[in-house]
């Protein structure tokens, strides 16, 4: 097992390496900088000669390779490079976004995962009757609807639902509060995001549990259950949906690794200075150094939580030994 | 003799196939899901041809005259801040949703399939380094790799059709060349071999049609994807650009001033994202059920 753990984690820096490869290299593909777009912006007229004393400063003058190897040995040092359009440290920049994307991630696959399990639990054992049809109706609605909207529609429900029960319209707060210092302001900021995030993750959950429950539901041991008298209940509980939680949680860690990708989308639509928000920025301000570390810290959670998603496997079914 | 004889008399005569009418009520009432999903793609196509005669108005025409109007008789889902009305870009925005989908999906899946196929027949190193290439492109979540593809090229509709390409094709190479592989082991490939033909006839003539199954239903799915990662990216403003119609863009704006000012603006174009996605997926889904053998087994 030990030898797994090592092996899987020497693997992870070829796959990291791969990625920032490929990320610096598809930047710089095409011409045009930040410099460019930061002085020509402005629309007035701008000396040529500034435009290079600014990538002089930002180190875009020097050899793509030399910035290659400043990009990746920046990681041994903790040293992340400077954004180009603030000009603050990127670590800086990540550090004060960090929480709130994560806590939004966390409640979100928690809002998932306690829509899911029950909803394709009950599908599963009430396969092909109209509770099964309603269950799956709304999963599917789930991945075909665009989270932004569904974040624009709980905004608009919100706001008309205050109006009309309360006289006045209600909005969540803007600001950002620690979930340790004002938890309830807190939560009335954040659970909107992670509803409206947390329900497309939970569609595709449900999916999964329900078909992985049937799958169980098959097996000799649970005919065997039945015949012995046990109660349904517990032959559910205990016997069948343990046994088929292995793929849900699968599904549950790809997800989650994924959920960065929702966060850039919905952080928009409720106004969260995340993370999400911050890699849009970056991307429309032609901000390299900042987007290529986001998408670094992206694909760094994806790798991490495929890891640990093999290792919780090992340890929730011991058949399962790595070599 | 006698063998021939009754090998004959056994043939049995050409079943008569039912005219394709009531096949096709066959497949309606077999896949019921997979028919509503065909028919929004049918509705989809409709208003993509004829935009111009379905639509009601000019979709860029800007009216100071009908701003935010309530959904009545002469628009029937009201107009926007700038008096356009929403029916009519909805029926547009379809064009530009259709148009980004299919090439991007055609394309992606497109090239997935020929890289698949590739990386499957010559195996070895190449096959080595297309994986690792594919393992690390999967480590991408969507968006964020379209995103950073915006980044490089810029907004726009082409931009985009080619930041939602490019991470469909390693999607598509590791499902084809799973299929492929198992071709590969099969003997007509190396008596193709054997006969001389060249790689890439055999790859094109001989391999590819065989894994046309899982090619066409990544191809079905990756449009439901790539309309709904359209409408991000536009929504976003990194991806469709005003004044063309586009559902995502539609939908930006504040939701705070909708809800004051006008509520019917986001709840038409989310609609028609949803349910245009929501058609291909079904279709999708039915697609695979009707071409994987493994699954129609079960």
């Amino acid at each position: 097992m030990h030898r797994y753990i090592t092996k899987r984690l020497l693997l992870i820096i070829p796959t990291l390496l791969g990625a920032a490869m490929i990320i610096f290299f598809m930047l710089r593909l095409i011409p045009g900088d930040v410099c460019e777009v930061r002085l020509a912006g402005t629309g007035l007229f701008v000396d040529e000669a500034e435009i290079e004393l600014c990538r002089e400063k930002l180190g875009l003058t020097k050899p793509v390779l030399v910035q290659f190897y400043n990009f990746v040995s920046g990681y041994l040092t903790w040293d992340l490079g400077e954004s180009m359009w603030t000009g603050k440290p990127i670590t800086h920049e990540i550090a004060i976004r960090f929480k709130l994307s994560i806590q939004v991630a966390i409640m979100a696959t928690l809002v998932a995962v306690l829509i899911a399990i029950p909803l394709g639990v009950i599908s599963a054992v009430k396969q092909d009757t109209w509770v099964d049809y309603v269950v799956r109706s709304f999963s599917i609605a789930g991945i075909a609807m665009p989270s932004f909207w569904l974040g624009i529609l709980i905004i608009l429900g919100l706001l008309i639902g205050s109006q009309k029960f309360f006289g006045e319209p209600w909005m969540p707060p803007i600001y950002y509060v620690s979930p340790f210092e004002d938890f309830w302001r807190n939560m009335s900021q954040l659970i909107w995001p992670a509803v409206a995030t947390g329900y497309r993750y939970s569609a595709v959950v449900t999916r999964m549990t329900r078909s992985a429950l049937l799958e169980v539901l098959r097996e000799d041991y649970i005919r065997t259950a039945r015949a012995k008298g046990m109660i349904e209940k517990i032959i559910i509980n205990r016997h069948a949906l343990k046994n088929s939680m292995l793929p849900v949680l699968t599904i549950v860690g790809i997800e989650f690794a994924f959920l960065m990708g929702g966060l850039v989308v919905t952080e928009q639509v409720f106004n969260l200075n995340g993370l999400g928000r911050l890699f849009v920025e970056s991307v429309g301000a032609q901000d390299f150094n900042l987007t290529q570390q986001l998408v670094m810290l992206v694909v760094l959670v994806a790798v991490f939580t495929n890891f640990l998603v093999d290792l919780v496997y090992a340890w929730l079914d011991p058949r399962i030994r790595y070599g | 003799m006698a063998i021939a004889q009754t090998a004959i008399e056994n043939i049995v005569p050409e079943e008569t196939r039912d005219p394709w009418y009531v096949q096709f009520w066959g497949l309606v009432r077999r896949q019921p899901l997979g028919a509503a999903g065909g028919l929004v793609v049918l509705i989809m196509l409709f208003a993509t041809i004829f935009a111009e005669v379905l639509s009601p108005y000019d979709p860029e025409m800007i009216s100071f005259e009908h701003m935010l109007v309530a959904p009545n008789a002469d628009f029937w889902m009201g107009t926007d801040a700038f008096g356009r009305d929403i029916l009519t870009r909805i029926i547009y925005g379809a064009r530009t949703a259709l148009f980004v989908g299919f090439t991007a999906a055609f394309v992606g899946s497109t090239l997935g399939l020929i890289l698949g196929v590739a990386s499957a027949y010559f195996g070895g190193i190449f096959d080595l380094v297309v994986q690792r290439l594919v393992d690390i492109l999967m480590a991408f979540p969507l968006i964020v790799l379209a995103l950073a593809v915006v980044a490089t090229l810029g907004a726009g509709t082409l931009n985009v059709v080619i930041a939602i390409t490019i991470p469909f094709i390693p999607q598509c190479a590791r499902v084809v060349r799973s299929s492929a592989l198992a071709i590969r082991e099969i003997p007509y490939v190396d008596a193709a071999r054997a006969l001389g033909f060249g790689h890439s006839r055999i790859i094109l003539r001989h391999m590819v049609p065989n894994v046309m199954a899982p090619y066409l239903i990544m191809l079905t799915t990756f449009v439901g994807h790539a309309i709904l990662l359209e409408a991000s990216l536009s929504y976003l403003g990194l991806g469709v650009q005003e004044p063309t119609a586009a559902w995502g863009l539609m939908l930006q704006g504040g939701a705070e001033e909708f809800a004051e000012s006008a509520p019917w603006v986001p709840i038409f174009p989310g609609l028609a994202i949803t349910l245009a996605v929501f058609g291909f997926n079904l279709f999708g889904d039915a697609l695979r059920d009707l071409l994987d053998p493994r699954l129609r087994a079960r």
